[in-house]
């Protein structure tokens, strides 16, 4: 189990499409013209590209969450903000000297992730389930909007920083590394890129190695029959809740980024429209696979944005449409569709050799 | 000894008494049927034993502890295992991850592929261990789940209609299996209407009736007896 072949088994698995070497070549080919990309395009079209990888984030935080998990959760976006303003109010009262966005990232990210553990141990250990853990998710980050968009007034401040209601707070410092000769700042173009690259990359195989894990066993199990699970001698809600804190921090990871890139949040990242989106996107890539899900969001994402150009309130009626095709053609999402029709062909010509 | 023992155990739904003043000591070692008409409470008397309903009053004692307030992980944790009475295996996964999930807790890597393919050939489902369990024949999603269950090498066993759905062959070979657990020292629990199988295996037959205990003895004590066969057998036998 040691060196490459040893990692990569711990990738690999059941709970995930794409295994053996062809799959990792191509996805080592995908990664390397990825890393190229930035050398051949233009400061704003890379930053472009940064703003649709950082949705990526709390798209998978869904997948595990419902796709895995089975539990639909509305919630993400709070999170999403939780960890957002939670960058803004850290950066903006501590600066960004000695390398303190890169603390106050992973404090906005701890915050989203504290918060998820209290709902979710109310939520889980009062047994809230099905349809009603949507309802109260929902109603969590519809109550989250509400209250930071009558936040305007002057006496709506924690140190220096000003919540500003629905105007949003804006003006925090980029992401700073601090560097012997100079601090390297990244802003919403190359710098960001590499960096939340990165991180994507790393999240990905971590999820991967996690669902793969016995851990990840148990999570799908629960979404197949709880109760035959907790008959197993595991406790359900335990799991329900580690899973429902690591999507949170997922979702917070996609907020700080979306608030660098943008340096800015407003109450509307956790609006109705906001908490449907992701769903949209999980859905119609395949929400119970991780590669699915990250495919499908960039595709989405990057047709929402051509449509939006030529009218936003087409493009979200076009969402809505693509989420009832969804369901009504590949209930499982479009792309995991495809993929399964790609190994499924492998497969046969594979055995057609022999 | 007494591996199990239920003190006046007491259940209402509103206002239907589902367990009343049942009292039962079930012995380490034995092979015990649960029979009963529809409705008798036998399914709940599970269900109170497992932890997935709470008493209204009474006790659960297992291996002399008191697990009434115990949460049903934890049971099982203490060595109580079930097979439910509609199948509940992971519909959506493969055979060999329903038996890697029911074994992983106990076992690691090497040890655990071992394990797994060892109750593949024990249940006779090798040549279907990468099919989707859903797409079982119902007489092997049965032995699927009584093999989870069994995977955990509990103390006692509950089996709740372990034959429904079988063929008399297959019926026989489960009876077979119970009594090889049971001659490893496992005690068990059924809940049973197929009378065949409960000759084959019972050591001690309880009869519940309307939430009660109404009889027990041996299945031919059982058999003998008029009363029971008035609220029972004559139907089963009709």
């Amino acid at each position: 189990m040691n060196g490459l072949p040893g990692f990569l088994r711990l990738l690999e698995g059941p709970q995930t499409v794409g295994r053996g070497p062809a799959f990792w070549i191509v996805f080592a080919i995908v990664f390397a013209m990825a890393c190229a990309y930035p050398l051949f395009s233009d400061g704003y079209t890379v930053g472009n590209t940064v703003y649709f990888f950082v949705w990526v984030f709390i798209a998978l935080s869904l997948c595990l969450i419902w796709g895995y998990g089975g539990s639909l959760s509305f919630g993400q976006t709070a999170f999403f903000g939780i960890a957002g303003y939670s960058y803004g109010i850290l950066t903006l009262n501590f600066g960004s000297a000695y390398g303190f966005t890169l603390v106050a990232l992973v404090l906005a990210i701890a915050i989203a992730a504290l918060f998820a553990l209290l709902l979710g141990y109310f939520m889980f250990f009062g047994r809230i389930a099905g349809v009603f853990l949507g309802i109260v998710t929902l109603a969590v980050t519809l109550m989250l909007e509400r209250f930071m968009a009558q936040t305007a007034g002057p006496e709506w401040r924690i140190g220096v920083a000003r919540l500003n209601g629905f105007n949003g707070m804006s003006a925090m410092p980029p992401l700073t590394i601090p560097w012997p000769g100079g601090d390297i700042v990244l802003f919403a173009d190359i710098g960001l890129y590499y960096a939340v690259l990165g991180l994507l990359l790393l999240v990905y195989l971590g999820l991967r190695i996690l669902m793969n894990s016995a851990f990840g066993n148990v999570i799908v199990a629960i979404r197949e029959n709880p109760e035959r699970a907790e008959m197993l001698g595991y406790d359900v809600r335990k799991y329900q809740l580690i899973t429902f804190v690591i999507g949170a921090a997922l979702a917070g990871i996609s907020g700080v980024l979306y608030t660098v890139w943008g340096q800015y949040i407003t109450p509307s990242s956790m609006g109705m429209t906001a908490a449907a989106l992701p769903l949209i996107w999980v859905a119609v890539g395949g929400r119970s696979d991780l590669t699915s899900t990250l495919i499908g969001t960039l595709v989405v994402l990057a047709a929402f944005q051509a449509l939006t150009i030529y009218g936003s309130q087409y493009a979200l009626v076009f969402m809505g449409v693509l989420l009832v095709l969804t369901v009504l053609i590949a209930p499982n999402g479009l792309v995991l569709g495809v993929m399964n029709l790609i190994s499924r062909l492998a497969t046969r010509r594979s055995k057609g050799d022999v | 000894m007494a591996l199990l023992e239920l003190r006046g155990l007491n259940k209402h739904f509103g206002g239907l008494h589902v367990t009343n003043s049942v009292d039962l000591v079930l012995e380490a070692g034995e092979i015990h049927c649960l029979i009963g008409p529809n409705g008798a409470g036998k399914s709940t008397l599970f269900r109170l034993i497992l932890g997935e309903h709470h008493p209204g009053s009474g006790d659960i004692l297992f291996a002399g502890e008191n697990i009434t307030a115990l949460k049903p992980f934890a049971r099982i944790h203490r060595g109580l295992s079930v097979k439910f009475q509609v199948p509940g295996v992971f519909k959506g996964l493969s055979v060999r991850q329903n038996l890697e999930i029911a074994l992983q807790r106990t076992h690691r890597s090497v040890e655990l592929a071992r394990e797994i393919d060892r109750l593949l050939t024990f249940l006779n489902l090798e040549a279907e261990q990468m099919q989707t369990a859903g797409n079982l024949s119902h007489g092997q999603k049965q032995w699927l789940e009584i093999g989870m269950a069994i995977s955990l090498k509990p103390q006692l066993l509950l089996l709740d209609e372990p034959t429904a759905g079988m063929s008399p062959e297959e019926t026989h070979q489960t009876g077979e299996m119970v009594q090889r657990l049971n001659a490893d020292g496992m005690t068990v629990l059924a809940i049973e209407h197929d009378m065949a199988f409960v000759r084959q295996v019972a050591q001690r037959v309880t009869v519940l009736h309307l939430g009660q205990v109404f009889a027990q003895g041996s299945i031919d004590e059982i058999v003998a007896d008029e009363r029971v066969a008035a609220i029972y057998l004559g139907q089963a036998h009709a």
